[in-house]
């Protein structure tokens, strides 16, 4: 039978190859799911793998979708390397949308170029103030910031709900819940003509730039790192643990939060309750995937975008549900996770055991 | 307001509390291993839509129920294999099943999305049903409502009382130790995972078949996550999980209280919506302002991969 | 024929190995009833693996276990009681949260009536002199009750053979005599017992024979009476015993000063501080004895700041009071500190030495504007890892990857290279390889002649006496008046050691039970 023997040192070429390995675990369970379901795997792979990436258009698709993966995953990460799981970045990323369209909608008659600027620092203020209930709970009571955290998820849909519902909903919209449309000076300008590819795609690249200098080359992102490693060696150092929960949350909150702000003037140009598409959850994976490494977050969004993408195409051409692509997102997870025992353990074949 | 009033307050609380009572009992078992599954969100959603979807098909609902505990059961050996064979980190294995029971779900209960079950008639217990007030509330209810009250009693003998539930104990407080004295530490925590999976899906085949009874996205709403809240509230004691989830039952019925009271409120449905999820921070908050009451309680080994030397 | 009585263990060229060691290499050795047999050798040389191997929590990879004569394979430790095999654990295998009678009932395998149970524990404590309560819960015992409770529930299912691995390290010298006592009435029965130690005067005492393993080898066997401590040290290190060079006691002005020093605990289960009084002054090496679990770990966490006070005056460092100050407030002034556990608190396993240099040395120029200095960084480990002689892949090299001396070298190194006016050390050689250790307190007795004040916390006797000035007692949370060590004797500090110092009102939380009973 097969056996798990410890390796005397962690592997650093499986740390980077067992993503792979979970990417190719995943795309074997997907072939076998659309067998199942009665479809051709290869025309299955092709249409949710190949269509999306067909033309100019398609790419800039992907981008536009991996663009607020890559700036939720970069904040997440910044929490992450010390343990502090902040689950609830959708609610975040929900916050800095609504806040965002807050100053859109308040300043709809205005054309001035400040707009733009206000929204992304609301829709940053926003993810942060909604970050900062579960930091505050843990920091003060030692309140458990996973279940929290999510809490504030469900109460962040339920919030977007009402405000469409009520307070910000379209006079003129037929009582369709969703706000009215954001004039042109509350949307990002379009980076590409003919595509919806926006500037917070360079916005999310400076982000990476940025977090990769903090993560890999600053002494508080070693600090966070020693507290994600060993809590007490960090305690030994006097690395204060408060100030990383609230680095963690504010980082993850902002981020979450601009990402938000990048929807409603992105692709949304208003504020429904249809804001996110999981991106929060998403963010999740796409984070773990890159073993939280910007560079890798850069390449676990595009991966992450082409799910939703071929999920999307999915349902156009196979029929299928588009929540297939969230899961397909559940299972590269689990296959990581899976995959890393490779990290620290060796597959043995031995004969079993006599006796 | 009157005594009508009131026993359909309390009958609504007892079946929301049901499913929250089934999902954190099998959720304290299997913490009481050693083993943290945050997954219960996702194995309830498999299990409501199993449930639903084979109940339509078949007629039968406890062929349904069964489905539903299935479900359950296949994935939480899917987070045992990762988390406990593979060592994966169980934070983040459990927060994987979540999402890919939730998205799981969803996909397969798209075509089901208009379909209405017939409702389960209750089942009546005589004398008991006829006790004014509390009687219909507690004695005229479904069957899953009278074996959520079977599954504490029995927990409680497990655990405190069995040999069975000695061992398990032990191996979540120190999972060396009980190697060391010759304990199958993985093999119980499989059985432990597996038994949590099971009633998670049975706790999300009562939403599906029981409660709603029709297909929604989305349905579960959270409760998976409150179980696992629950668990903790209770500091890992099956009497405070029951009267937890009651609570809880309650803060889900809220809307009822307000029609109840007679007075013209008019609030938000949103509002009343999101009372279950701020009433859960509320008692996190409570139950942790006070560290060493978590800290002594929780079960030592909580959320630690183990693998035996060889 | 053969009329030589059967041995009840005799183990033939016992063989395991890990990834990365032979921790066995074709050991084999031979128990007979009624004997007590140590098996000595220095942390790592093998014993606890071979434990391991003859209770079944391990398999051999070659070599046979012969019990009574029959050749058998011990699957596991259930198949091990049942043989007639117990075995008291170093690091204990109770349930803190499970009472006694609960922890002997899971060992046992049997079901039923906790009551009846109870009673036999009672009887078993009684014969044996081994005085505790089925009804508590073990997190409220002290390690010298916990030790009885191990040694209870061994008992209760009448083993032939009894492993005792390292019993003595959680005693004071009086409840060693204590559990000899009960070991050679259990030997009288015709129990056999496997007694592990590196404790050469234990042996000597005790044991009828001994068996040597010297990496993962049998060295030599011996009757410890026969022997003198000089030559079974020979025989399990290889080589003389290496003796540090003292240097004359002339202490300058104090430099760390703890008067009237009292907390309560935050663990539930800890050791409430009183009044802890103590001066450690430039050049002088002053030591804490005691048995662990007295107060030792809520101490050192007061005064490395790790858990500091809510007031300032009780703690000085150089003048300066220091007490609500954390880490690295403390660090500032000067203080250095090396932790017990290497791995996890002084040194992250996963990073590499270089990284773990960045861990407390960051204010040596390793930083730029909040940037880490990747090169001098590295420089530093490097130069930390030359002066200390720490073998090793390089800096670049995982602080797990290192041998347990190795890692306590590179951290006493990178805490001496700050050139620390005050260092506390915890168990500066638990666990450490002979050569290592002796380097190690070479090491700490030159910096306290380039006037560096000193404070060590060890459990072990003999090296607090080899390289302290004074030596002080904490027991119960209490400390005890200090003394110099060349005017008083192990026997006096090993009284101390109870609670029963002059003007001591207290007593050692271990002696409690002992002084009911």
């Amino acid at each position: 039978m097969l056996r798990l023997e410890p390796r005397a040192d962690a592997s650093r070429l499986m740390r980077y190859l067992s993503p792979l390995i979970a990417v190719a675990l995943m795309l074997i369970g997907g072939l076998a799911l659309f067998a199942a379901l009665g479809k051709d795997p290869l025309e299955g792979f092709r249409v949710y793998f190949l269509n999306p990436l067909r033309d100019l258009y398609g790419l800039s698709e992907l981008l536009l979708k991996a663009t607020p993966l890559m700036l939720i995953a970069m904040g997440l990460s910044v929490g992450f390397r010390a343990n502090v799981w902040n689950i609830g970045a959708e609610g975040q990323f929900i916050m800095g949308g609504v806040a965002a369209s807050a100053i859109a909608l308040y300043f709809i008659e205005s054309d001035s170029g400040w707009v733009l600027t206000g929204m992304v620092l609301a829709g940053a203020l926003g993810g942060m103030a909604w970050a900062a209930i579960p930091a505050f709970l843990r920091t003060l009571f030692n309140t458990n910031e996973i279940l929290t955290s999510l809490m504030l998820v469900y109460i962040a849909q339920l919030a977007v709900s009402w405000l469409v519902h009520g307070p910000m909903i379209d006079p003129d919209g037929f009582g369709f819940p969703q706000s009215k449309m954001f004039e042109d000076s509350a949307l990002l300008p379009e980076l590409l003509g003919g595509t919806r590819l926006n500037a917070a795609f360079p916005m999310a690249l400076t982000a990476l730039g940025l977090g990769y200098v903090f993560l890999q080359r600053s002494f508080m992102g070693f600090q966070m790192r020693v507290a994600g490693e060993s809590e007490p060696a960090a305690r030994y150092a006097g690395f204060a643990a408060r100030r990383m929960i609230w680095v963690g949350f504010l980082a993850g909150g902002a981020l979450a939060g601009i990402a938000g702000m990048a929807e409603v003037a992105g692709p949304m140009g208003q504020l429904t309750t249809h804001l996110s598409n999981n991106y929060g959850f998403a963010a999740i994976i796409v984070a773990f995937i890159a073993r939280l490494n910007p560079v890798g977050i850069f390449f676990a969004s595009l991966l992450m975008a082409l799910l939703y993408l071929g999920g999307e195409q999915a349902q156009q051409y196979l029929g299928l549900p588009s929540s297939i692509s969230n899961v397909f997102q559940g299972l590269l997870l689990l296959c990581l996770l899976g995959a890393d025992v490779l990290i620290n353990y060796r597959l043995r074949w031995k004969p079993a055991e006599a006796g | 307001m009157d005594g009508n009033i009131i026993t359909s307050i309390l009958f609504a609380t007892v079946v929301a509390g049901t499913p929250l009572i089934i999902v954190a009992l099998g959720e304290l078992v299997v913490e009481k291993s050693g083993v943290l599954n945050l997954g219960a969100e996702g194995m309830m959603s498999v299990g409501a839509i199993a449930a639903f979807a084979v109940t339509l098909h078949s007629g039968n609902l406890w062929l349904g129920v069964g489905a539903g505990m299935l479900a359950g059961v296949a994935m939480a050996l899917l987070f045992a294999f990762v988390a406990l064979t593979l060592l994966g980190n169980q934070v983040a294995t459990g927060l994987a099943l979540s999402i890919l029971g939730v998205g799981l779900a969803a996909f397969i209960g798209k075509p089901y999305e208009s379909e209405v079950l017939q409702a389960v008639p209750p089942i009546r217990i005589p004398f008991l049903a006829d006790i004014p007030v509390i009687g219909e509330a507690l004695w005229n209810q479904q069957s899953l409502v009278y074996f959520s009250w079977i599954l504490f009693w029995a927990v409680l003998w497990f655990l405190f009382r069995s040999r069975a539930g000695l061992v398990l104990r032990a191996v979540g407080e120190s999972p060396s130790s009980a190697h060391a004295i010759g304990y199958p530490v993985i093999r119980i925590r499989y059985l432990a995972t597996l038994f949590g999976g099971a009633m998670a899906g049975l706790g999300g085949a009562f939403l599906s078949v029981f409660y709603t009874p029709l297909w929604v996205e989305g349905m579960v709403a959270g409760r998976g996550w409150i179980a696992v809240a629950l668990v903790v509230f209770a500091t890992w004691r099956p009497l405070r999980v029951l009267l937890g989830a009651y609570l809880f039952g309650g803060v889900m019925v809220s809307q009822l209280f307000i029609q109840g009271s007679g007075l013209d409120i008019n609030m938000p449905s949103q509002f009343l919506s999101s009372l279950p999820y701020w009433a859960t921070i509320i008692v996190l908050v409570m139950i942790s302002r006070n560290r060493n009451l978590v800290r002594l309680n929780a079960p030592v080994s909580l959320g630690q991969p183990f693998k035996p030397e060889s | 024929m053969n009329d030589a009585p059967t041995a009840r263990l005799e183990l033939r060229g016992i063989t395991k190995t890990y990834p990365s060691v032979v921790a066995n290499d074709r050991v084999s050795l031979k128990v007979m009833p009624g004997e007590i047999h140590a098996v000595l050798g220095e942390n790592g040389a093998g014993k606890s693996t071979l434990m391991k191997v003859i209770y079944g929590v391990t398999h051999p990879g070659a070599g046979e276990i012969l019990w009574e004569g029959e050749r058998v394979r011990i699957r596991n430790p259930a198949h091990a009681r049942a043989l007639g095999i117990g075995m008291v654990f170093q690091h204990f295998s109770l349930f803190e949260t499970l009472t006694v009678v609960e922890n002997v009932a899971l060992a046992l395998e049997l079901s039923g009536d906790l009551g009846l149970l109870a009673r036999q524990i009672e009887q078993v404590s009684e014969k044996y002199g081994l005085p505790v309560d089925p009804r508590r819960r073990v997190h409220a015992l002290s390690v010298g009750e916990r030790q009885r409770v191990e040694i209870i529930r061994c008992l209760l299912q009448k083993p032939k053979l009894l492993i005792m691995d390292e019993p003595t390290s959680v005693l004071t010298p009086g409840a060693v005599q204590k559990l000899f006592e009960t070991l050679r009435q259990l030997a009288a029965e015709g129990c056999s017992i496997l007694y592990i130690s590196h404790k050469l005067d234990e042996i000597q005492q005790l044991c009828h024979v001994a068996t040597v393993l010297r990496d993962g080898r049998v060295t030599g066997e011996c009757v410890p009476a026969n022997e003198t401590p000089e030559s079974m040290a020979r025989l399990m290190i290889g080589k003389a015993l290496p003796v540090p060079e003292l240097r004359p006691h002339s202490p300058g002005a104090p430099r760390l000063q703890v008067a009237g020093l009292s907390r309560d605990s935050d663990d539930p289960f800890g050791v409430e501080l009183q009044d802890i009084h103590l001066d450690v002054r430039a050049g002088e090496i002053v030591g804490i004895a005691g048995v662990s679990g007295n107060g030792q770990k809520e101490l050192l966490l007061a005064l490395s700041g790790e858990e500091p006070l809510a007031e300032r005056y009780p703690i000085r460092i150089d003048g300066v009071e220091a007490g609500r100050m954390g880490p690295r407030a403390r660090r500032r002034l000067g203080l250095g500190f090396v932790p017990e556990e290497r791995l996890g608190r002084g040194a992250v396993p996963s990073l590499s030495l270089a990284f773990n240099g960045l861990l407390t040395a960051h204010g040596q120029g390793l930083l730029r504007h909040g940037l880490i200095r990747f090169a001098a960084m590295r420089a530093f480990a490097r130069r930390c890892i030359e002066r200390f002689d720490v073998r090793c892949g390089g800096a670049e090299a995982a602080a797990r990857s290192l041998s347990g001396g190795n890692l306590q070298k590179f951290i006493m190194g990178r805490e001496i290279l700050q050139s620390p006016g005050v260092l506390i050390v915890a168990q500066p050689t638990w666990g450490v390889d002979v050569g290592a250790a002796a380097f190690i307190r070479q090491q700490l007795i030159d910096l306290a002649a380039s006037g560096t004040a000193i404070l060590v916390i060890s459990e072990e006797l003999e090296e607090l006496f080899e390289i302290c000035d004074r030596l002080m007692v904490i027991a119960g949370g209490r400390l005890s008046p200090s003394r110099r060590v060349s005017e008083t004797s192990i026997e006096e500090i090993g009284l101390w050691m109870s609670g029963l110092w002059p003007g001591a009102d207290g007593q050692a939380t271990v002696e409690r039970a002992d002084a009911a009973s």
